[in-house]
């Protein structure tokens, strides 16, 4: 219930006197905006130190954004490829969302980006990130894998920080290892995995037949696979670990089918992380069967296929900024800087602790284009969001599945619940 | 030409005129065309200047068919589809009931569209993604919500210029002008504002925050109140014009359906003050608003995804647009009870209705 008087309606009457000036049409006046900037810029440094009617205080919002970018294990198919700013952009566009609402408010944002290369030095960037954490309590957007971000998160320089981990999806960093000053914008596998299962249970694809990809990550997802068949009362019927040495461009044909033989099976599970095999398990299964996963149905916190709820307008603002489809790194990062915005706005404080407290308590939601207000749960810290299974052209339904009831919100029918939550770090 | 003459006067029950055309009808199989033209626009002439009908017509926008449906609000039915620039959604009319407003919003334009015959006369510049607009009393401001660029435009409908273009909060939407013609109000969907404009300078002159993705603005009659609907909030801000604060928050539970599916949209605040209606998008309920007690007091069910509504000038029905299920709702006022649904084109979205006084003849 903020009721400001716009500061710069001086500069805006300059800004319209100039444009009436020039009788002018639909077409140039993006010119006109643009000729108008000069004068905009000339009034504004003159009325600096005007006092205002304005009864917020102006606030400067400084965010540290750290981004450790990682080389991707070669893949079999030409066609993967991760832009090489994932993430970066959806907060360069979270910033900007914040600043257009900011300017009406005297609140600015500003990111300071600290962007490590592959090839970077483990001390010489530490010492760098050390030397950003020092100065004060700080609001961090962490892009990172999960072994950095809770090696840099325990430091005595983070203690008082807030920390948004956008990138790591493990299960452990929202389980034994949470950490009191990390918050999840990316869904964690467990929410993935129940997504999906949740489906499986409304198409009553009872019996899954579970393809474990090699890499790390494979393993977690299948294993969240498994927690989750379990959780809703469904069957592995049968379960492999794929062997990747084939190329599976040429003979997917021949080997797919005898690595997928089962007597019954509703559905094939694909856990591979990094698209290196699975593309090529679709329509080669042994019996006809939908293929889901890391292929085919997949469960995602953004994809571009996403145009409900007004996500048309995010696609399209994202699409402008960064010449490029928006992914679910890209949406974890935007949703992180506008939780600060949001924040900010209702509680008119900068303080991480104040931030912390405001964001983990019922009153925080943040409209984020998936149909239910976004929020957090205060037993461990990760973003409360519905998930949504697509496949590349088309969502095909939005997780949590009706039917699947909670006591208090549908949405923590995903991932870890609170009375089973290993976390004690919270709230 | 004489089934066509009948068919776009539209009479629900066979009454004297209908009952002397039909007669004709009949009667026509011996006679010429040449002669039967002029005896029927005769007959036609005739029965609109005694009619005694009290039908409206209500336009309906089809964002996913490029389409306006009429509707006959004796009748209900439609009566005629237009089309219209891509994907249109707010639908408003000149004050003179002559031209009807629409935001072509793929197309980058605001179209009006002659009532008297249906034609686009002209496009107006509307910025980028037009999605909702108000007219302002002088009838010839038109404010119009510019989605995806923050901004909203003020065009000169009679001189077809924008007049001004004022930088708003991300995703602006609602639209509002109070009936003293002193405020525009926009609302910006992902900045969770209400913006004050004053209309004498274009300028913002005060933001209210509300809560999350504020989604339509109205005021009451007396401009003494703004509504202000929170789709993803759930909830309705009635702010008081005076202090441009926050009096009261109106919030909503249906039994079996749960919160997140009760996402507040169109709200239709009625002449004598005593009820507001608010559309609840994916719960398929409208509320209704005792606006004494300031409680809820009833849910009616609807079609799904319930957008936006519109009051006949009676006020004894309430049309509303159902986007996922195509149609449209009637719902009588009296009882408040929905009563009928009326399969439109894909994703109705906005309606506005024509009192029969203005139906051209």
């Amino acid at each position: 219930m903020i009721h400001l008087k716009r500061p710069f309606s001086l500069l805006k009457a300059a800004f319209l006197a100039d444009k009436y000036a020039r009788p002018n049409g639909h077409s140039n006046l993006a010119k006109v905006r643009q000729s108008t900037q000069w004068l905009c810029f000339l009034v504004s440094t003159v009325i600096i130190g005007l006092p205002t009617e304005s009864k917020a205080q102006e606030l400067d919002i400084r965010i540290l954004y750290i981004e450790q970018r990682i080389e991707r294990p070669p893949v079999l198919s030409n066609l993967v490829s991760w832009p090489a700013d994932e993430g970066e952009r959806g907060a360069a566009l979270g910033l900007d969302d914040n600043n257009t609402t900011g300017r009406f408010l005297g609140q600015h944002y500003s990111l300071e980006t600290l962007i490590f290369d592959v090839d970077e030095p483990t001390a010489a960037r530490d010492t760098q990130i050390r030397q950003a954490l020092a100065t004060g309590a700080r609001l961090v957007v962490m892009n990172m894998p999960a072994n950095d971000l809770t090696s840099i998160a325990t430091w005595p320089e983070a203690s008082d920080d807030l920390i948004f981990n956008t990138q790591s999806t493990d299960n452990t960093l929202r389980q034994e290892q949470c950490l009191p000053n990390v918050l999840h914008t990316i869904p964690s596998r467990a929410m993935l995995s129940d997504a999906l299962i949740q489906f499986f249970t409304k198409k009553q694809w009872k019996q899954v037949f579970l393809i474990e990809g090699n890499r790390a990550g494979d393993k977690a997802f299948a294993q969240s696979i498994r927690a989750s068949v379990q959780k809703f009362g469904l069957k592995i019927v049968e379960s492999k670990t794929w062997i990747d040495d084939a190329d599976m461009r040429r003979n997917a044909a021949s080997e797919i089918p005898v690595f997928t033989q089962a007597r019954k099976y509703d559905a094939v599970v694909v856990t591979d992380e990094d698209r290196d095999f699975s593309q090529y398990v679709l329509y080669n299964t042994w019996l006809p069967r939908p293929v889901a996963g890391s292929a085919g149905l997949m469960p995602v916190a953004w994809s571009p296929v996403i145009e409900q709820w007004g996500a048309a307008q995010l696609q399209s603002r994202f699409r402008d900024l960064s010449k490029r489809d928006m992914t679910s790194r890209d949406y974890s990062n935007w949703a992180a800087i506008r939780t600060i915005g949001e924040a900010v706005t209702r509680i008119q404080s900068t303080n991480p602790t104040d931030i912390r407290h405001y964001i983990l308590s019922d009153e925080f939601e943040l409209g984020g284009f998936k149909g239910t207000p976004l929020s957090y749960r205060d037993w461990n810290g990760q973003m409360r969001q519905s998930i949504q299974l697509v496949h590349s052209q088309a969502v095909v339904a939005s997780a949590p599945i009706e039917g699947f009831l909670h006591p208090i919100t549908q949405l923590d029918t995903l991932g870890t619940d609170r009375p089973e939550t290993q976390c004690t770090q919270f709230p | 030409m004489y089934t066509i003459s009948i068919a776009t006067v539209p009479w629900k029950k066979p009454t004297l005129c209908r009952l002397i055309f039909t007669g004709k009808k009949k009667n026509q199989t011996t006679m010429s065309h040449l002669k039967a033209i002029p005896v029927s626009a005769l007959g036609a002439l005739m029965c609109l200047t005694s009619s005694v009908t009290n039908a409206h017509w209500a336009y309906i926008s089809n964002e996913k068919d490029d389409t306006i449906s009429v509707i006959d609000t004796e009748s209900n039915e439609v009566i005629k589809t237009l089309n219209v620039g891509e994907r249109p959604r707010g639908v408003t009319l000149s004050h003179d009931n002559t031209r009807l407003f629409i935001c072509a919003s793929d197309s980058d334009t605001v179209q009006v569209m002659s009532i008297a015959d249906d034609s686009i006369i002209f496009e107006l510049p509307s910025g980028e993604d037009p999605e909702q607009f108000a007219l302002h009393p002088d009838n010839r401001h038109l404010y119009i919500a510019n989605e995806d660029d923050a901004i909203a435009t003020v065009v000169d409908i009679e001189s077809r210029q924008v007049v001004s273009q004022i930088d708003v909060g991300v995703e602006p939407e609602g639209m509002a002008v109070s009936h003293d013609g002193k405020y525009a109000i926009v609302t910006s969907e992902t900045s969770n504002m209400a913006h004050w404009i004053d209309t004498s300078t274009q300028t913002i002159v005060a933001n209210t925050l509300v809560d999350q993705r504020p989604r339509d603005a109205e005021f009451s009659l007396d401009d003494s109140e703004l509504w202000v609907s929170s789709e993803i909030g759930g909830t309705v801000s009635v702010i008081d014009t005076e202090t441009k604060e926050i009096k009261q928050i109106l919030s909503f539970k249906i039994p079996g359906i749960s919160k997140d599916q009760i996402q507040p949209v169109g709200m239709e605040l009625t002449a004598d003050g005593k009820t507001a209606f608010i559309a609840l998008g994916p719960s398929n309920h409208v509320a209704v608003v005792d606006r004494e007690s300031m409680t809820v007091t009833d849910y009616i069910l609807v079609g799904r995804r319930v957008w936006h509504m519109a009051l006949t000038p009676e006020e004894d029905k309430l049309y509303t647009t159902n986007g996922v299920s195509g149609d449209v709702t009637l719902v009588d006022v009296a009882s408040l009870k929905a009563v009928q649904s009326i399969k439109v084109g894909r994703y109705p979205w906005g309606v506005t209705i024509l009192p029969k006084e203005a139906i051209p003849q």
